[in-house]
């Protein structure tokens, strides 16, 4: 490697990593505020849910025929049964919360829905269930309440079954469906970490140096503005990487916490480490492309402040395009989706966590973003070389 | 005696802003900083740039040092052209201006270390060169002090330290002595004198005759942006004072000192 771009590197690498509380702020703390975030957040959700699996219904009930009574015991739901005449009375007290559920039965309902005829035309007998929308219980109780319903209906005129017993019907593997979350939470996630970390040290390095003068000081020695744009990259490039590493070990480490609900043992050992390998790759492409792009913006600010308000921008762009990864049906299939720069990254992510990796996307997205880094170095060397850019008041 | 250093109908220029025009107290769009300046120094001499505020000589000074590019002209340094050897001419010279900072995160050896391997000084003379100038200056005692707790003159030696790790042969000084007590600024008169012994180039730019008549061999006076008069110190003053000189070649060139 040439002299220059390794002294560049190291003297950037050693300002960092010399500084214990920039080391500390951008590298330690994001992961270890993602893990105690996502772990205090995937407690309290867990939690929420067991207090609701646990909650009985407050359920009142006029006029309950025994065949629903029946149901109703089977299931263990709790039924409080009142006088018709009662309703209106009833009825305030789901208004005001104080019952969850209030069903009217129709009079002899049994006897009335065996006697329907469906093809005779008339109206059918009528349950009637008041419930208030504003209370999280009413809502339960009643979606509860419906399912019992519709399951008595579909016993009266049981024509045919699905699902009957204790097969295994879907066919998704566990690592599929670990797979399609992850990849629809990942990409999204990792470039938001990664550009983060980009910006930690990026504006720092290029419009900091511009602020403090000390820029000019390094472009009236023989080092070339080439090797210098170069040298600052790699080693920015370095410090983003660790810190998106740190923000994505915090996420895979608290993820099972998140996800728990319902799901046990989600975690990120159904990877290989080829998938890693892979994945590093990606990453070190998208990586070297973002610091170039922030230290072009940076350049042409004045101080830190400024360069980090020109970026803002950017930041949503990437923002969005780490959002594409959440909706549609995996990774595109079209080779010119891995020449969008950004994109084909987060693609090839989403590919990569659904096991559905291509060879040659991974090698497109590679290649067009070293293309267009380079291209970013040259730009930032003729800016480098520019003494309205560099100098600017 | 060899020409080390000839500028060349030096032009610079600059686009002023609405806000700087104001400050300036002009309506005209382009301010002409540096005007067709030419001179020459000699091998072991030191050539003062001698002239008011804002008369142009941070501009030249700059120009030399390839930090910026002249509009027009050409400066050829020991053989290299500013305009098509801008990397040669960075090679052999040393610039100093108050413009050019050290990070203050390092300490004084860390960036004599690092500006050293910038220049590609094998490890060996970069200890030779580390010991010299360190004692020169007496940089030893908070070598390993970041540049950020140092006082302003601290930096300002470490600053001349750094920038003569190359011993480069030709030294470009705006302003040496300016924000030093006597002791400092004697310490870097002293510097330059021992410089120009030791075959060096150095020209210097400042606005304190006396400065001027303590060091410099020749001397260019220059008055908004072009040189008013160049020559040895003698001849320049002819007798009487520079101050003098000063005032009479100022207000035969530029009129009224209030104007
Ligand atoms: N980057 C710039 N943009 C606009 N005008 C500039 C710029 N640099 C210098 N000038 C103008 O050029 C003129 C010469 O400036 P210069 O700094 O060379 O003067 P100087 O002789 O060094 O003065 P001083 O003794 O005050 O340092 C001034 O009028 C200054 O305002
Ligand atoms: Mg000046």
């Amino acid at each position: 490697m040439n002299k220059t771009i390794f002294t560049i590197m190291k003297k950037e690498l050693a300002r960092f990593f010399r500084d214990r509380r920039m080391v500390f702020s951008t590298i330690l703390l994001p992961g270890l505020m993602i893990f105690v975030m996502y772990t205090f957040m995937g407690t309290a959700f867990s939690s929420q849910t067991e207090e609701q699996e646990n909650y009985r219904f407050r359920i009142s009930v006029a006029d309950l025929p025994q065949s629903i009574e029946k149901i109703a015991e089977a299931q263990n739901l709790e039924l409080a049964v009142v006088e018709p005449s009662r309703a209106d009375e009833v009825k305030k007290q789901v208004k005001d919360q104080e019952v969850d559920l209030f069903v009217l039965f129709p009079q002899n309902f049994d006897e009335e829905t065996a006697a329907y005829q469906v093809s005779s035309g008339e109206e059918a007998p009528n349950v009637e269930i008041y419930y208030n929308n504003a209370s999280m219980h009413s809502q339960g109780a009643y979606d509860t309440m419906i399912q019992l319903l519709d399951n008595y209906e579909g016993t009266l005129t049981n024509k045919f079954d699905y699902n009957q017993g204790e097969k295994e019907y879907d066919m998704a593997t566990r690592e599929e469906e670990v797979g399609s979350v992850f990849s629809s939470l990942l990409p999204m996630l990792l470039t938001i970490f990664l550009f983060s970390g980009c910006m930690a040290v990026a504006p720092e390095s290029i419009a900091g140096e511009k602020e403090r003068g000390t820029i000019a000081t390094l472009l009236i020695t023989p080092a070339g503005r080439g090797n210098i744009a170069m040298g600052k990259i790699a080693a920015l490039s370095l410090i983003a990487l660790l810190s998106g590493a740190s923000s994505a070990i915090g996420t895979i480490l608290s993820l099972p916490k998140i996800l728990e609900v319902g799901e046990s043992g989600m975690n990120a050992g159904i990877y290989q480490w080829a998938d890693y390998l892979l994945l590093t790759v990606i990453v070190l492409s998208t990586v070297l492309l973002l610091v170039t792009l922030i230290s072009i913006i940076s350049a042409f600010a004045k101080t830190v402040k400024e360069a980090q308000s020109y970026v803002t921008p950017l930041m949503f762009v990437v923002l969005l395009i780490g959002v594409t990864a959440m909706f549609g049906e995996g990774a595109q299939k079209e080779w010119f989706y891995y020449l969008i720069p950004v994109y084909n990254s987060v693609q090839n992510m989403v590919a990569l966590f659904s096991f559905e990796v291509s060879g040659l996307h991974i090698v497109l997205a590679c290649v067009s973003n070293l293309l267009y880094t380079l291209l970013g170095v040259y730009c930032l060397t003729r800016m480098f070389n520019n003494e309205k850019v560099m100098f600017s008041k | 005696m060899k020409v080390m250093l000839e500028a060349k109908e030096l032009c610079k220029s600059f686009r002023l802003s609405a806000r700087e025009q104001k400050l300036q107290k002009t309506d005209q769009r382009i301010k002409t900083a540096v005007d067709h300046i030419s001179f020459q120094a000699y091998e072991g001499e030191i050539f003062g740039l001698l002239g008011p505020n804002g008369a142009g000589k941070t501009t030249t000074l700059r120009m030399l040092a390839t930090l910026i590019r002249p509009d027009s002209g050409d400066a050829i340094l020991d053989g290299a052209s500013v305009i098509k050897d801008a990397e040669q001419v960075r090679a052999k010279v040393g610039f100093l201006t108050s413009e050019l900072k050290l990070e203050e995160f390092f300490t004084p050896n860390y960036l004599f270390g690092f500006f050293s391997e910038l220049h590609q000084i094998p490890a060996q003379v970069q200890e030779e060169r580390r010991k010299k100038l360190f004692d020169i200056f007496g940089i030893s005692k908070f070598a390993e002090t970041k540049v950020a707790d140092l006082s302003t003159g601290m930096k300002q030696k470490v600053s001349l330290a750094v920038s003569l790790v190359h011993d480069p042969s030709i030294i470009i000084f705006d302003e040496p002595t300016n924000g030093l007590d006597v002791l400092t600024a004697k310490i870097v008169t002293d510097f330059l004198l021992r410089l120009k012994e030791e075959k060096h180039t150095v020209i210097v730019s400042t606005h304190i005759f006396s400065l001027i008549e303590k060091i410099c061999d020749r001397v260019g006076i220059i008055i908004d942006g072009k040189i008013a008069a160049c020559g040895a110190l003698d001849a320049i003053r002819d007798g009487k004072s520079l101050e003098d000189r000063f005032f009479d070649i100022y207000l035969e060139k530029a009129g009224d000192i209030n104007e």
